[in-house]
Order: structure tokens, then sequence, then C-alpha cells
């Protein structure tokens, strides 16, 4: 057995794990966050979202079943850097093709192994994300740390433009065709056109930068506005989007970053929370039923709704803003933080967390159902809107 | 949705003795239940035949019945406590056939009583293999699967042989065989013949209560997986952990090696089998409570099948409780009185709610303990029907850190990989043809394999699809082993990745030759400064901040342990449950911690078994989930002391290792050298107990009698002593639990023959021989000691089977049943002697013999005895809590003061009103089966076979003797034939019974001796050939086996082994029906005042509580 070539992980603050290189040698700098997903490496690197964060795995064993071509998210890894404490020597699955290791290295992605990722993960709890730099070229602690305070923050950051695609792009309803979608592209995971399409929705894709009359060029019957990474605080652009779309009374479906933007166009504040929410097992409340479902996660910043303070109850009730009344229709129940959106007088919401999964439970499929049908009841002749409370095939297969 | 206010009574059911597929994981559940409920303000009923359990300590339920859990019994309860509602999921299967039992006998109606938890149909459709079928099809529909008829394997249900027979004719060879309503598996296995299938189905069909097998398409070779799931009332459900079998499809899981949380699922398979478990739970009905589903999954193509699913809390459930800190039976009891997931708060976070899925960030392997040397003809390959006997757990911050820890747990003579030399000779060609056949330890073998040569793709296929991930870890493993050995030396930097991969001080001497042995591997390991640190288990991977210590130690770089300046004391468990050594130990452990706690002692618990209640994380103030070996022991002491050191308190003040049987026993002279402040009984005083000169010289000081005996390395000198004491003796090993290798010798031949088998055999290790008193009365006794050599008797047991059986196999009374006050009062006398002799301060168990009036000592066992707890109820006084005090300094006048034992008096010494209890030992004969597919012999010996033991409590014997039948094995019958044929010598005691059997209206039919004997005493009896004498019609076995005899009176014929063939077929027979099997004359006459019991018909449910007041009033 080869030995692995030393590496060091630097925090802002000072604090210093050593370990050894993985994937490729060399060094990089990001946003220190951590994930608890016990499965789900392949769509988590390739998620838009973690766009400049390094991520560090509280998993231990990472890579166990190498890499496959189905499972990415998007078409590259984003992560800036990557933090594991075993990674497999082996891929060992049916579908793979490829080991995980060899995919970090072709794709440039730096990354340390043998790291205490749970003292780390301590570390990041008790103190919040910061800035991180993994070095397997230079290990002095003081020369890299003098570095790591020079990257760039998260806050105040505007991602989006380099997260989007350059082009638009179509993906096509499975069976027949029901409704057109345009997307804003932010960052956007495969699996949402994916689970649109598999309810006779087209989507088309839209980069960052698109117009209102881009959006309506496309015949869309309905907007949805995507995750991805960055401070929402500085999304200008697409929260602009997001009212001309309240004003028309087209449906507005949002997830996790396009949720943030709802909240803005609706007049609310976002801030950033101590170390967020990355994880497959987040128990979400959904107010409309009183049931409880277990979510995939992935938001460092958060809705700020009047009335909230931090870790506080946020009240059920309609809160009025400029497009009319708005409930809180989901909160996480591990700290109370807002977790979803629903408009009143407009056909809008949005949900904080990930109801494609893609990692993570499909306990949240339903919302698909729900933008269905909230398209459906706004061309309904009569105007009258659904709801959006049914949610008839919950449980639904995301296979 | 807050409580239901209606339910105001709840009965809980527990499961019984412990049995293979059922053990102590049922009195965690049970107890976590009792606790939640009795919190939220209700009143508990209990009824659990097990004395050896926490749950039916007094003070865990409002009214405890220790009787037998049938619906006879269990009626009379319901009759007298008229509760709201029965709890029956949390008792395994024991308590939820009775729930059905109940139900279909009108009962639950007839007391207007609720089943809460799960409903009778949601228990059948998960039970009744075809209903489930139909289940997993409609929840394949619901998800939208392609092809739902594909998510179960093809099969089909059978009544009958005609029917198996046509099915396999559709589906092919080899299939598996799935009786209905059996637990763990029983009557389950793999047919690849015409003639396996005749056997195994033909078992089946007789094993299931409704006569229904399922013959089903093999998955064998494919990976398995098993999700723990619960659901609320309000239909939110989450999966508390996955659990991957290491052994691929083809093994029980309770027999396989087993990681949480999965390994090697990507996240689509993950998600698919967790829609498809959520879709299935749904579809079942299981109103609310935890539900276990095991899944096969082709390693090829991904194409999943759902095995079963048990609606209810399972083995595995208290494995995954235990390893991710979810407590399920906790929530479980908390959701049947209709609260929801989000309204139950996570205990480790307390500020996040139970709603959510927890995740892991470490590895846990657990490994089952097997008992094959037990059960010697017993065939040992590993099937769908479970063998083991116990298991243990482990956690490390990798899977081989996780799997190294585990496989040193075991306690079997190999200690991790490379502790014993591979055998002699052997090739890598032998090597792969084991691993063929799943058998104990094939981990063992695997590495080996991989070591020789082989390759992952040819090990992967000899084990019959072990993942390649799994092997290449340890093949990982292997080449760190090769680094070990040709480094030139053991340097900090590859110590410290050796320790990070989980080997053991022991491995890395085993490498290291030079090293002197493991305490130079360790001295110089504390120079170098690699030592593990504790993590914590918080059920979320650090997210929220834990408040439970509920720690693991791993080579990582920061630690957990939070300093406290409190006086602490580390009390030692027992590691996995084996024969010998079992819940009774963790009972006492138990006790430990709860009086240590109440007398101001920060209580560490360090124990590797998931199934007990020790391990529960809110047992102790600090839980360490470790091996109980020397090293881990001795750095969770290190921990704990340096830290509460550092916090400027006493540290640890004192390391308990008398409760937890032999295993801590066994390390407490080490502990002792390296300083550790081992309390108690000194390791001094416990070898004088079990070092057989020393012990002769306690006696002879004392003036009491043993045997004539001596000490032998050689047959010669064995033959010396056996011809000057004369035969028959006992011969055995020194230092041994559960009478392991003991054996009662008549002759020169055999005698040879023993010490030709004794391979460990050395001047360190002679065989002890003693001179074997036939026909004696074994007594046993549980004492107390202090250091001011006060004694307090605990109890006096009586056996009712003749010494020459092992104490844990027989069946006993308490108090005494035919001791004089002369025999008490020696008996006091002598166990005064001894304690005081030995140096005891805590427990002493003693056994003695009594033949022709003397008194005669055969051993003292200086710790908590298996019978400590069936004494501490059947006498209302908490021994092991006393022991506990005692080992901490406490007087035994002080203890009486405080009112934790009684002010006068002591348990030689029982009121005369006081209430018999009976302890019955249960044996697991009908779990195993010869290679060719016979039932193994039931008959008892010096060596101990069995698992479990239930209480039959009650004012007299013949009740007592009754209630303790049932419990263990059914009912004694009350009518029909019994079949009697005992030995030439045993004629004249059998006359007595069989003659009151034949006058309360039993048929007899007996063999021609036996006949002959009984006819001359005017006893009518048919007469019947043996199986091997020519004649017509039935022979003593097939009327057995044809299910025509209620009950089987057969004592061995001759002596040494020819007793022990003789009668073998008869006996088996016997296990083979599932009816009782009497092999001793006083089990005989106490079966007849049992029957006589029955037959009038007058049996009373009593609660311990009462009984208790009443033997507390008295003293």
């Amino acid at each position: 057995m080869t030995r692995r070539r030393s590496a060091i992980l630097v925090l802002e603050d000072g604090r210093t794990f050593p370990g050894e290189a993985y994937g490729s040698v060399g060094e990089t700098f990001g946003e220190a966050v951590f994930n608890t997903g016990m499965t789900g490496y392949q769509e988590t690197l390739t998620d838009p979202s973690y766009h400049r964060q390094v991520v560090v795995q509280t998993a231990p064993h990472i890579g166990n079943t190498g890499v496959n071509g189905e499972d990415d998210e998007s078409g590259r890894i984003w992560v800036a850097g990557y933090v594991v404490r075993d990674p497999a020597r082996i891929g060992s699955n049916w579908r793979a093709t490829g080991s995980l290791e060899d995919r970090l290295a072709t794709e440039g992605v730096v990354g340390i192994s043998g790291v205490d990722t749970r003292a780390l993960t301590r570390h990041l709890r008790e103190r919040g994300a910061m800035r991180v730099g993994i070095s397997s070229v230079d290990t002095d602690p003081q020369s890299l740390l003098a570095r790591v305070r020079q990257a760039p923050q998260m806050v105040g950051a505007d991602l989006s433009a380099e997260v989007t695609t350059a082009q638009p792009y179509v993906v096509e309803a499975l069976g027949e065709h029901r409704f057109t979608v345009a997307a804003l592209d932010l960052g956007i995971k495969r699996n949402v056109p994916r689970r649109l399409a598999a309810r006779g929705v087209t989507t088309h894709v839209l980069p960052a930068g698109s117009s209102i009359d881009d959006l309506l060029a496309t015949g869309a019957d309905a907007v949805f506005f995507s995750p991805g990474p960055g401070d929402p605080g500085t999304a200008d652009g697409p929260v602009a989007l997001a009212r001309e779309v309240l004003t028309r009374r087209i449906p507005l479906f949002g997830i996790c970053f396009g949720s943030q933007i709802l909240g803005r166009a609706l007049g609310f504040g976002t801030y950033k929370l101590g170390y967020g929410h990355r994880g497959i097992n987040q128990p979400v409340l959904d107010r409309a039923t009183g049931k409880v479902e277990v979510t995939s996660h992935n938001h460092g910043f958060a809705v700020q709704v009047p009335g909230a303070g931090s870790g506080a109850v946020v009240p059920d009730q309609v809160i009025d803003t400029e497009f009319g009344g708005v409930r809180v229709s989901h909160v996480c129940l591990n700290d109370n933080v807002v977790e979803g959106l629903r408009a009143v007088d407009v056909p809008a919401f949005t949900v904080q967390y990930h109801p494609e999964a893609a990692a993570g439970p499909h306990d949240a499929d339903y919302l698909f159902d729900r933008f269905a049908e909230l398209i459906e009841g706004a061309g309904a002749p009569d105007g009258q809107q659904s709801d959006g409370r049914t949610h008839s095939s919950r449980g639904r297969s995301n296979a | 949705m807050p409580k239901r206010t209606d339910l105001k009574h709840i009965l809980v059911i527990g499961s019984g003795p412990i049995v293979i597929g059922q053990a102590c994981e049922f009195d965690y559940s049970g107890t976590q239940a009792c606790r939640v409920l009795r919190s939220e303000g209700i009143r508990v009923s209990l009824v659990n035949s097990n004395p050896a359990t926490i749950m039916t300590d007094p003070e865990f339920a409002d009214a405890t019945y220790v009787e037998p859990i049938t619906p006879e019994f269990v009626e009379l309860v319901i009759a007298k406590e008229r509760p709201d509602a029965i709890l029956a999921t949390l008792g395994g299967q024991t308590a939820l056939n009775t729930a059905v039992a109940l139900h279909e006998g009108g009962v639950l109606e007839k007391y207007g009583v609720e089943l809460i938890g799960a409903n009778i149909d949601a228990i059948n459709r998960g039970e009744d293999r075809q209903l489930f079928k139909d289940i997993v099809a409609k929840a394949g529909v619901r998800l939208g699967v392609d092809d739902p008829t594909g998510l179960v394997p093809r099969s089909r249900v059978c009544h009958s042989m005609e029917e198996v027979e046509a099915t396999v004719a559709e589906l092919g060879l080899p299939v598996v065989i799935r009786p209905s309503f059996t637990m763990g598996g029983l009557g389950s296995g793999m047919a690849h013949t015409p003639e396996d299938l005749a056997r195994i189905a033909g078992d089946g069909l007789s094993a299931s209560p409704v006569h229904e097998v399922l013959i089903e398409e093999s998955v064998l070779g494919w990976k398995e997986y098993e999700l723990e799931l619960m659901r609320d009332r309000h239909d939110n459900v989450v999966v508390v952990c996955s659990i991957e079998n290491i052994d691929p499809m083809g093994v029980h899981t309770g027999d396989s090696v087993t990681v949480a949380p999965a390994m090697t699922l990507t996240d689509r398979e993950y998600q698919r089998l967790r829609d498809l478990g959520i879709a299935v739970l749904r579809e079942v009905g299981v109103d609310t409570g935890g539900c276990n589903i095991q899944f096969a999954v082709n390693p090829v193509d991904g194409r999943i099948v759902v095995i079963e699913m048990n609606p209810r809390v399972s083995r595995s459930s208290a494995l995954a409780s235990k390893a991710t800190g979810f407590p399920i039976a906790k929530i479980a009891a908390k959701l049947a009185i209709g609260y929801t997931l989000d309204e139950i708060p996570n205990d480790i976070t307390l500020k996040t709610p139970a709603a959510f899925e927890p995740t892991l960030d470490y590895v846990v392997v657990k490994i089952p303990r097997f008992a094959f040397e037990k059960f010697p003809g017993a065939d040992p390959e590993l099937t769908t029907t479970m063998k083991s006997v116990g298991e243990a757990m482990s956690l490390g911050r990798n899977f081989t850190e996780a799997l190294n820890k585990a496989m040193r747990s075991m306690e079997t003579k190999s200690a991790g990989f490379w502790t014993v030399p591979d055998p002699a000779g052997v090739t890598l060609a032998d090597t792969l043809a084991a691993l063929r056949i799943p058998h104990d330890g094939r981990l063992y073998t695997v590495e080996r394999a991989l070591r020789l040569g082989a390759s992952i793709a040819e090990v992967a296929e000899a084990s019959g699809g072990i993942d390649a991930w799994f092997l290449d870890q340890i093949v990982a493993l292997i080449e760190l082993r090769t680094e070990i050995v040709d480094a030139p030396v053991l340097d900090v930097d590859l110590l410290r990745r050796a320790k990070r991969a989980g080997l053991s001080d022991r491995q890395l001497a085993a490498l290291r030759p030079e090293l002197a042995a493991e305490d130079g591997v360790r001295t110089l390991r504390h120079r170098l400064d690699v030592r593990p640190v504790y993590k914590t288990v918080d059920t979320c991977a650090a997210e929220f901040e834990a408040t439970t210590p509920y720690h693991y130690s791993s080579y990582d770089s920061e630690t957990e342990v939070v300093p406290s300046d409190r006086p602490k004391v580390l009390i030692l468990g027992s590691g996995p449950n084996r024969i010998g050594q079992g819940i009774e130990f963790d009972y006492s452990c138990v006790h430990a911690v709860q009086a240590l706690r109440a007398a101001g002692y920060e209580t560490v618990m360090v124990n590797c078994n998931p199934e007990t209640v020790s391990t529960d994380y809110d047992t102790a103030d600090r839980l360490y989930f470790e091996p109980l070996t020397f090293e881990d022991v001795l750095e969770a002491w290190h921990a704990e002391d340096s830290s509460g050191r550092a916090a400027g308190g006493p540290g640890v003040v004192g390391v308990v290792v008398q409760l937890g049987g032999q295993t801590p026993l066994g390390l407490a002279q080490r502990l002792k050298n390296a300083g550790v402040p081992v309390v108690g009984t000194s390791p001094e005083s416990i070898h004088l107990a079990e070092e057989r000169g020393a012990f002769g010289a306690v006696l002879a000081r004392a003036g009491l009698r043993a045997p004539a005996h001596g000490m032998a390395t050689s047959y010669d000198e064995a033959k010396a002593i056996a011809d000057e004491i004369g035969y028959p003796v006992l011969v055995r090993p020194s230092y041994v639990l559960g009478g392991r290798g003991m054996e009662i010798v008549y002759d020169d031949p055999t005698l040879r023959d023993y010490i030709g088998r004794a391979t460990d055999i050395s001047p360190d290790h002679p065989v002890l021989v003693d001179r074997f008193l036939d026909d004696a009365i074994e007594i046993d006794v549980d004492a107390l000691c202090d250091a001011d050599g006060e004694v307090y008797i605990g109890g006096v047991m009586e056996h009712i089977e003749e010494a020459g059986i092992h104490s844990g196999d027989s069946s006993c009374a308490l108090p005494p049943i035919t001791l004089a006050g002369s025999h008490l009062a020696e008996v006091r006398r002598y166990t005064e002697a001894i304690a005081r002799g030995v140096g005891v301060r805590g427990l002493l168990n003693v056994q003695y013999a009594l033949k022709d009036d003397v008194l005669y000592v055969l051993e003292a066992n200086p710790r908590a005895s298996r019978t400590v707890p069936f004494v501490s109820k059947a006498t209302a006084v908490p021994l092991a809590k006393a022991a506990a005090r005692i080992a901490l300094g406490a007087s035994i006048a002080e203890l009486r003061a405080e009112g934790l034992l009684p002010a006068t008096g002591d348990g030689g010494t029982m009121p005369a009103d006081a209430p018999i209890a009976v302890k019955e030992a249960v044996l697991p004969f009908k779990r195993f089966r010869t290679r060719a597919g016979k039932g193994i012999d039931s008959l008892l010996g010096p060596e101990m076979k069995s698992t479990g033991e239930v209480m039959g409590i009650d004012t007299n014997f013949g009740h007592a003797f009754a209630k303790s039948q049932s419990a263990a094995y059914g009912s004694l019958p009350t009518a029909g034939k019994i079949f009697v044929s005992v030995a030439n010598r045993d004629k004249r005691g059998m006359i007595f019974p069989i003659k009151r059997l034949a006058d309360l209206g039993f048929e007899i039919v007996a063999t021609a001796g036996t006949a002959e004997v009984l006819r001359r005493h005017g006893i009518a009896c048919e007469q019947i050939r043996k199986h091997y004498q020519a004649g017509e019609g039935d022979d003593a076995v097939s009327l057995i086996l044809g299910g025509d005899v209620a009950l089987v009176i057969n004592t061995p014929q001759g002596s040494g082994a020819s007793a022990r063939s003789d009668g073998y077929e008869i006996r088996s027979a016997a296990v083979t029906a599932d009816i009782p099997c009497i092999t001793t004359v006083p089990g005989a006459a106490a079966a007849v005042m049992g029957i006589e019991a029955r037959i009038r018909g007058d049996m009373q449910v009593r609660p311990l509580q009462d009984l208790h007041a009443t033997l507390r009033a008295a003293q």
C-alpha cells in the first residue's frame, strides 16, 4: 500500500487538522461546511450549491460505491474541496463505472483524508461556518492560514453567474405533455426537471441573467426558481424577476436559493445561519397537514420573516406583504428555521429544502404535485386556484 | 396529537425465558416501556416468567406477575387486573403470539381490553407469508414500481408434503422453507436436494402452529439489508437505522456479521429500500411503533426483494437503538399511548424532536456468539435457522476498527486476526473450500484465504457473495500486517495507523514477538503517547450538542469525555451472552449501577452486549460501549480516572468485577497489577476460591468436608487419583464457567479419552478430578460477606435433580423443600466459614452435595452467581445491590440499618408460610440438528446447556412447579399417554410416581423391562418395543414422533458413554415432537406434583409486590 502524501487543513480561526492528500494534490480555499448524509456523496459533489464550499463529510467512509454515470446532479463536481476520514480503496456497486478518487483527481478537486471529521464538525458547530484552506503542497499551518484569511467570504458572494447554464436547454415531459415551466438556473440540479417531467412538465432551463421576456418567450405556464450557491442578499436580478412574475400572477415555485429569492421579492430579509443545514435527515413540519417529512437540506442562509427571532417558533399566521398575504408553510423542527413560504393571494410557493432529494429521502416529492396543481388551478377557466394542499401521491417513488 | 387520556392501565407482556432467537433485548425494550408508561402516570401491570430480567424488578411496574406467558395465565392476570389495554409489541414473538391467542380466544373482547401498538390484522398481515406477499405487491403498485410481483421471491404457501413437492417441481431446487408463526426462523432451512426438502419441510410443517410452510425461490448469495422503521398515529414514518449483513442471504440475520449503517448502497438504492419499507409498513397497517423489514438485493442488477417484516420491536431494534442512540422501545411505548414523533424530544440532544432519522459518523459491527461446543452432535453450518446464543457489538470510527473490536469482544480463543496461529499445514485450497460452508468465525477464514493469496474475486465467489468492499477492508488489514511485520521498528506513525485500523495490543504482539507480548506493546504505546480518545454516540453526527455520555473509543484526535470531580465507579459487564453467562449477570451489573448511583457515586458501565439493559445509555451515568478485554478496560479506566483527577476529583475510586460473571473476574488480577482499584473480593481471594489446592486448604482449616479429589496434568496422574478415591469421578478443567468441559467418568477408558481430548491441559491449567457423589441432593447458596466477616445468607436452593446435572440446568426450589433444620444450620456454618476463609467482600455462591446426611462442599464462586436474580425475586432482597455497596465499603450492619437488607434474619431461614419459588432451566435442543438432520440428545449432565430460566412462584411446590413447566415448555399434560422407559437402578424409584399418574387417568406405555416392573405393582400399561427391536406396528420412537404421547419419562441405562447413547433416539424424538421429556427420578416426582396441581385447576396469580410485602412483613 503506497502511503499518501501529507496534507493539512487550516480554518480561518487557526485550528489545524493534519491529514493526507485525497483526490488532486494542490491547494484550495472555500467556506468549510459539514454534510451529515450517510449516502449520496456523488450527488453532493456535483450539486452546484456547494460551489466555493469545502465539504466535510461526517460519514467516515466515502467512495464505497464508486461513481456511476447516472447520479451526477450537474455536469461536474462543484465543491471547492473535500474532507473525509476514510476514503474507500475500491468502489463496489453494480452500477459503478469508476472510483471516486480518480474522478476527484481528474476534475482537479483537492481533498484531504484521515481527518478527525467529527472534531472538525464539532468545531464548525460551535464556531460557525468559516473559511478554510486545504493544502498538500505547503503544509506549514501559518503560511496556509495567511492565505485562508485572504480568501473571499461567503457573505456577499454572488455566484449565480458562475454556475448557471451558458445556453438555454429543454427537458421534455415524460408521457403526455401537460405544462411548460421556465426554470431560472441559479445552480439547478438535474433531478428537478426530472421530477417535473414525470408529471408531464416540459422544463425550459434558462441562464441566470434571463429577463421576464426570455421567460415568457418559452410559453411557460409557470416559473421555477432553482437552488444555487451564494448569498441571496446579492441576488438582486433574480429578485426583481420574481417580482415581475408575482405581479403577473404567473404560478411560481422555488427551491432553496429560489425560496430565498421569493422571500426577498415579498419584502423579507435573509440571514446567514450559524452552520447551516446540510444533510438528508432534517425533519420539516408541513403546517397545512401537520405531518413531518424527513428531507434533504443544503442551505447556509434562510428567510427572515417578521415576528420570528432566532430559534423562536414562527407564528402560523398570514403575514401581509406587497403581494398580499403570505404564510410560513413549513418549518424545520430542529431549530424552527423557515423552510417554506406560501402566498395566499398570488400563485406562489417555495421551500427552503430539497423535494427533488438526490441525495435524500423522497418524503417531500408531493411538492411537485402541488406545483402541478397550482399550475392547473391557475389555468382553470374560472380562475380558481388550488390551495396546493392536497398531495394524493405522497410517498411516490423518485427512482 | 397529545397522548390518549383513556388509557389508564396497561398490561405489558414480556418475552419469557432467554432462548435462541429471543434474548435479553426484550428485557431492554420492556424495561424502557414500563418506565415510559409509568412516567406518564399510567398504571402498569406486567407478565413475564423470567426472574433474571430488570423489568420484573418490582419497582418497574405497579403489579409484576412472574407467571407463565401463556394465554391461560395471562387471562388470569387480565381478570384480576382489568387493564384498559395490552402492549404486546415489545415482548418478542412470545408476547405477540400470546396476544393473538387471547384475541382469538375472545379474551380481549370478554374483558374489553384493547391491543395497542399493533392490531391483529396488521400482525397477521406481517406474519402470514402469503398475505405479506400481496401486501408488498400492493405497496409496489402504490410506488409505481414496474414489476410489483418481482418485489418478493416467487413462492407458494403449502400445507402438506404433496403441495410442497408440486411447488418445487415448478420453482426448481434450491428452495427456502419457512414455517409460519415461528420465532427466530425456527424450522426454516434451505433444501438443495429432495432429501433435504422432505426433512426440512416435514419438520417445518410440524413446527408451525398452523401447519404451514412457505416454499420460496432462492435468493442465496444476494446482499442482505434491514431497515428499522417507526411510525406514529399521524402516519409520520422515520427510518432509524439501516443494517447491512456481511454474510449474504442464506445465513439468518441473527447469525450474520452485520454492519450499520449500510456500507455498499448508493443513495438511489438506499432510498428505494426506504420508499419500499415505508410503503410496506403503511400497507401492513402497523398502527404505531417500531418494525423491522429485511431486503435482499441482487448484487448483479440491483433487483430488490422484500424478505420479511416484523411488526414489533425485534432483536435488530435493540441493535439499532444501541447503534444509533435512538431508543426505539421507549419511543414505541410513547407512540402506543398516542404521542406523535414530533411531540417526543430526542433524548440525546434534548432540543430536537424524535421525528428525524439518526445519522452516524462511526461504524457499528455486530458479531454473533455461538455455543456449538456445548452440543457436540449439532451441525455447525449456519443456515436460515438462528443458532447463535448471543452477540457483541462494537463501534469504531471506521469499519476495521469496529470489526477488530467486535472480534475481540467475543471472548473466544481467537481474540482477533492472527492471535491464534493458522491450523498446521492448512492450504489455500482447504481455506477456500472451508469458506463455502457458512460457519462460526468465517471472517477468520476469509482473512486467511486473502492472506494466503486468494484474490478478492475468488473469496467473494467462495464465500457465496461477500461484498468486495468488505473484502478489500480485510485486504487493507493484511497489507498493514505486512508493514508491521516488516518494519525495522514499530514507530509512532505505524503504531498509530495500526491502532486506527483497530488492531489490539495483543494482535500487534502476535506480529512483533520481540515486544514482550501485549504488556510490551502497551508499554511502548504509552511511551509514544498513542492512546484512544472517546467519541460520543449522539444520533446526529455532531450537528447538535449531545447531553448523553455514551462513548466509544477511537484513535482519533479529540476526546469528548467531560471531566467530572465526582467519585466514579466502573462496573464491568459480562460481554456477549453465552451458555453459562447470560442475562443474570447483566441483571446484577444493572443493580450495582442503581445502588451505587443512589449512594452518590458516578457510575460508569463498560460492556459490549447490545441486547442488555446495562448498555442502555441512561442506565449508568456514563456508558463505554467497549470490548471487555484488559486493554480496552484499562484505557476506559484511564480516560475516566485521568479526566476525573484533572477536574480535581478523586477519579475512579473502584472497579467492580464480581457481578459480570467470569469475564470481568478473569481481568481482576491484571487490572489490580496495573494499578486499577479493583474493589470487592480481592483478586487474591478470588484465587483462593478458584485454585483447587488453595481452596482445599481453606476447607481443611475450617474442618469442612469436600468430596475426595486431586489435580492431574496427565492421564497417569488422573488414574492414580481415580484409583484412590474410586469411580465415578467428576473431571473438569480449572477456571471455567457453565461447567465447560465437565464430565462424569465411570471407568479408566473414559478417563483416558477425556484427558486425551483436554488439549489445553498444563501445569498452569490442570484437570480437577473429584469423587462424584451419586444420588446426592445438590444445594446452592448465595450469600453476602462484608469486610467484618459478617455473613448474610441470601437464599438456600434445593435442586430437584440429583447432583451431577449442572446447577444451571437443574430446576431448584427456594426455600428448600426437603432439607431439615439441621441441614440448613450446617449449610449456614459451612457458608460462613468459606466466606470468611476466602475473604469475600460481596457475593459468594457455594454449591453443596448432601449425601447420606453428610454435607460436602462442591465448589465456591466468589462472585455474583446465575441465581442472584432468582433469589432476589424469591426473597425480596436485592443481593447484587448489597454486594455492590459492600464492595465500596458498606457493612452488612449498615445496609440492614438503611433498609437495603432486612433488619433481622436472612434468606437462610425463610418464614414457614413463605411462597415456594421454583427455577426451571430452558434448553435449546430443538434449535439444533445433527448433520444427518436428526434431533440432538437432550440428556443433561455436568456441562451446562440451558440458555435461560423461568420462575414459578406459588404457595406450594406442586403449583409452583407446574407454573415453572408452563413457563418453560408449555404446560404439563393433564391427560393422555405417558411413555416410560427407565434404567434398572431407577425402576424402584419410579413406581410411585408412575402409579400416581396412572391413578390420575394417564395411559402408560412402557418398554418391556419397565412394563414388567410396573405390572407387578398393579399398574396397567401397554408394552411397546424399542426402536431397534424387530416387530410389527409402532415402536417407541415412531409412537413419540407420531404425536400420540403427551410426556416422556426416560432415564438412561448404564453409566458413562453407554448411558449417553441409551435412550438417545427416544429423547431426540421427544425434542423433535416438542413434548416434555423427563430424564431423572426426582424430576418425575416433581412433574407428578405439578400435574396434580394442574388437574385440580385452582391456579392463581399473584403480583410480586404482594408476595414481597408479605415476606418483608415476616422479616
